[in-house]
């Protein structure tokens, strides 16, 4: 059962250099989401035995945690970049419900509702980029609209097109084995998207320029702006992203599923900013870590899935939620102090 | 005479029914440093928002190196050499030096996609930089520019300016955060940079730091060039009552007399 537990791990340690000391850890980002993450993890493995430990155990809160990382990803990035996006919920019931449309109640060929739905996806991102760019009005009351308002267009659309508000899919073998399938029996493929998005973000993050863009533009967006960083077109593209994101998890759910329905979807709007918040992201922009956000999105899926191995009522579920968002945050304004205090690693004081 | 590296010349800037400033004729030559004093609302920083780019003057023009121009926007601006660094060095608190000093200007070593931003460099270059500016306690570039203290900040900000190009540096009350023994760093900092032989603004109104470091020195009273000297030529006293506007000083002095006569009988002293 070990192996299984160090394995499963892996998608948490992607984008970490090695070799680095325990105590250069604790000044990086995501020294606090690590800490949670193994504490809930213990937690649950003390009061949930060993059926958490099993493998369905584990399969339950990996897939929960695959679903939320592929959306909180991008999320991360536009808090990072001190932007809010709370509209991935609809974007998600949106595209899934124009896959299931398409390639199910008009039967047109599978990878055309698949294009049509990412398309929905990136389309959404782009207007919500566009509307905060051009607007100046703050992301938060933008992404609200757009949550509200797409909520509205796809129970609207589905209606009048359908007559229902699901529709049912019957996904062929091929896109079934790359967005939908279990793999033995447990485990959901999109841990592996999970996987290629978080490795594809965090080498994006850390290690290209736009990384730097980005963390520029959350620290102090006139500086960025004064130093020549298109910011608004990064924005776009990073609204772009998190589009992209909700709607390859639409896709993925669609397929799982055989079928969508238009309220999928609304638990991923407060569910990734916590995995990003919990992940050591600062909520004002300007500090973050892939890392972090793949650890925060860990804990997260542990606490809502641990507790049905415990034995106790699941009502305590959201209870357990609330108290860890406010000490992972603590913890982690407490490691950003140490970091902002780290004095040469040399030692050496002139 | 050479020419001056930056002239300005009948400069003014109005604001719907307001003029913030009016005919400032102003010179910097490379290797000295202008100090810019003035009050609170003397219009320092409108003329400094011109000289960066988000302000364009209503009249008068402006030269660098003898040519006319019209700046279009902070880009425009910093092509022409000019950098302004602001009161906190308009740093990023939670990036590190390395990075925070490549904004926007990234090295990147590897090709196609595998191409990255070469931080390890990044973090060299900066810390040379500072050290060259004389901040000897900085030696890692993975430290985040919040853990550096404000005149470190000050010094890193300087030191992006000169190494990107920057030929007329506005320094815009850089030592009005800090303590005395951070203020002197700064000082010493614009003392180097004069030494490379950049055109500094320094634009402050603390008169003792001004006298310390100025070649020449222009007073801002009202959006107006009150007055404009040579190091040497007004002694620190004439300098300060002309900011403060010598007679609403006297006017000051007198109240403030006649206050503590009557003060005297409540026990007050």
């Amino acid at each position: 059962m070990t192996v299984q537990i160090s394995d499963t791990a892996r998608p948490a340690a992607a984008g970490t250099s090695s070799g680095r000391s325990l105590r250069n850890l604790t000044y990086r980002p995501e020294a606090g989401a690590l800490i949670g993450t193994l504490g809930v993890f213990v937690f649950f493995a003390i009061f949930g035995g060993t059926h958490f430990l099993a493998s369905a155990g584990t399969a339950a809160w990996l897939n929960v945690a695959a679903e939320l990382g592929i959306i909180a990803l991008p999320v991360g990035l536009l808090m990072i970049a001190g932007e809010l996006d709370l509209s991935v919920g609809s974007v998600l019931a949106a595209s899934s419900m124009t896959m299931a449309i398409v390639s199910g109640y008009w039967g047109a060929p599978m990878i055309l509702g698949i294009v049509l739905a990412l398309g929905v996806g990136v389309t959404a991102g782009a207007l919500n980029g566009l509307i905060v760019t051009r607007t100046n009005v703050p992301s938060f009351v933008v992404t609200l609209a757009t949550l509200f308002g797409m909520a509205g267009l796809t129970l609207g659309l589905s209606r009048v097109i359908t007559g229902t508000t699901s529709v049912a899919l019957n996904p062929d073998p091929g896109s079934k084995a790359v967005f939908g399938t279990l793999i033995a029996g447990q485990f959901e493929v999109a841990i592996l998207w999970w996987i290629v998005v978080a490795l594809g973000v965090g080498w994006m993050l850390q290690m290209t320029k736009y990384g730097n863009w980005i963390l520029a533009v959350g620290g102090d967006k006139e500086s960025a702006r004064a130093a020549g960083i298109p910011t608004n077109r990064l924005k776009i593209a990073l609204y772009t992203g998190s589009g992209f994101g909700a709607a390859l998890v639409g896709v993925i759910q669609t397929i799982l599923y055989n079928g969508a329905q238009v309220a999928n979807g609304q638990s991923f709007v407060f569910n990734s900013i916590i995995a990003v918040v919990v992940g050591g992201v600062l909520l004002t922009g300007g500090y973050g870590s892939v890392v972090g956000i793949v650890f925060g999105t860990l804990t997260f899926a542990i606490v809502n899935q641990g507790i049905y191995y415990t034995g106790w009522n699941s009502d305590w579920a959201s209870f357990i939620l609330g108290v860890l968002i406010l000490a992972a945050v603590l913890m982690n304004n407490t490691f950003r102090r140490l970091a902002l205090s780290h004095a040469p690693r040399s030692g050496k004081k002139a | 005479m050479t020419q001056p590296l930056l002239r300005l010349t009948d400069v003014g800037k109005s604001f719907v029914g307001t003029n913030a400033l009016e005919d400032i004729s102003l010179e910097v030559h490379a290797g000295q440093v202008l100090c810019l004093l003035g009050d609170n609302g003397a219009g320092k920083s409108t003329l400094i928002k011109i000289l960066s780019g988000f302000h364009a003057p209503t009249s008068g023009t402006i030269e660098v190196d003898g040519q006319p121009v019209v700046f279009k926007s902070p880009r425009d601006v910093s092509a022409y050499g000019i950098a302004t660094v602001h009161q906190f060095g308009g740093t990023f608190q939670l990036m590190s030096v390395g990075r925070s000093f490549f904004v926007g200007v990234e090295p990147t070593k590897g090709w196609g996609p595998f191409k990255r931003f070469d931080k390890g460099l990044a973090g060299e270059i900066a810390v040379r930089e500072m050290q060259s500016l004389g901040i000897t306690r900085v030696t890692d570039g993975k430290r985040l520019v919040g853990s550096l203290s404000g005149g470190e900040r000050q010094a890193l900000a300087i030191a992006r300016a000169v190494y990107f190009g920057a030929n007329i540096l506005i320094l815009d009350e850089p030592t009005a955060a800090l303590g005395v023994k951070e203020a002197t760093h700064v000082l010493r900092i614009i003392m180097q940079a004069r030494a490379k032989g950049v055109a500094v603004i320094f634009v402050t109104h603390n008169v003792l730091h001004a006298m310390m470091v100025g070649d020449h020195f222009a007073v801002l009273i009202h959006g107006r060039k009150a007055d404009d000297f040579h190091k040497g030529e007004r002694t620190r006293e004439q300098i300060t009552d002309l900011m403060a506007g010598g007679e609403a000083m006297a006017d000051l002095e007198a109240e403030l007399a006649a206050l503590e006569a009557s003060a005297g009988s409540t026990g007050r002293s």
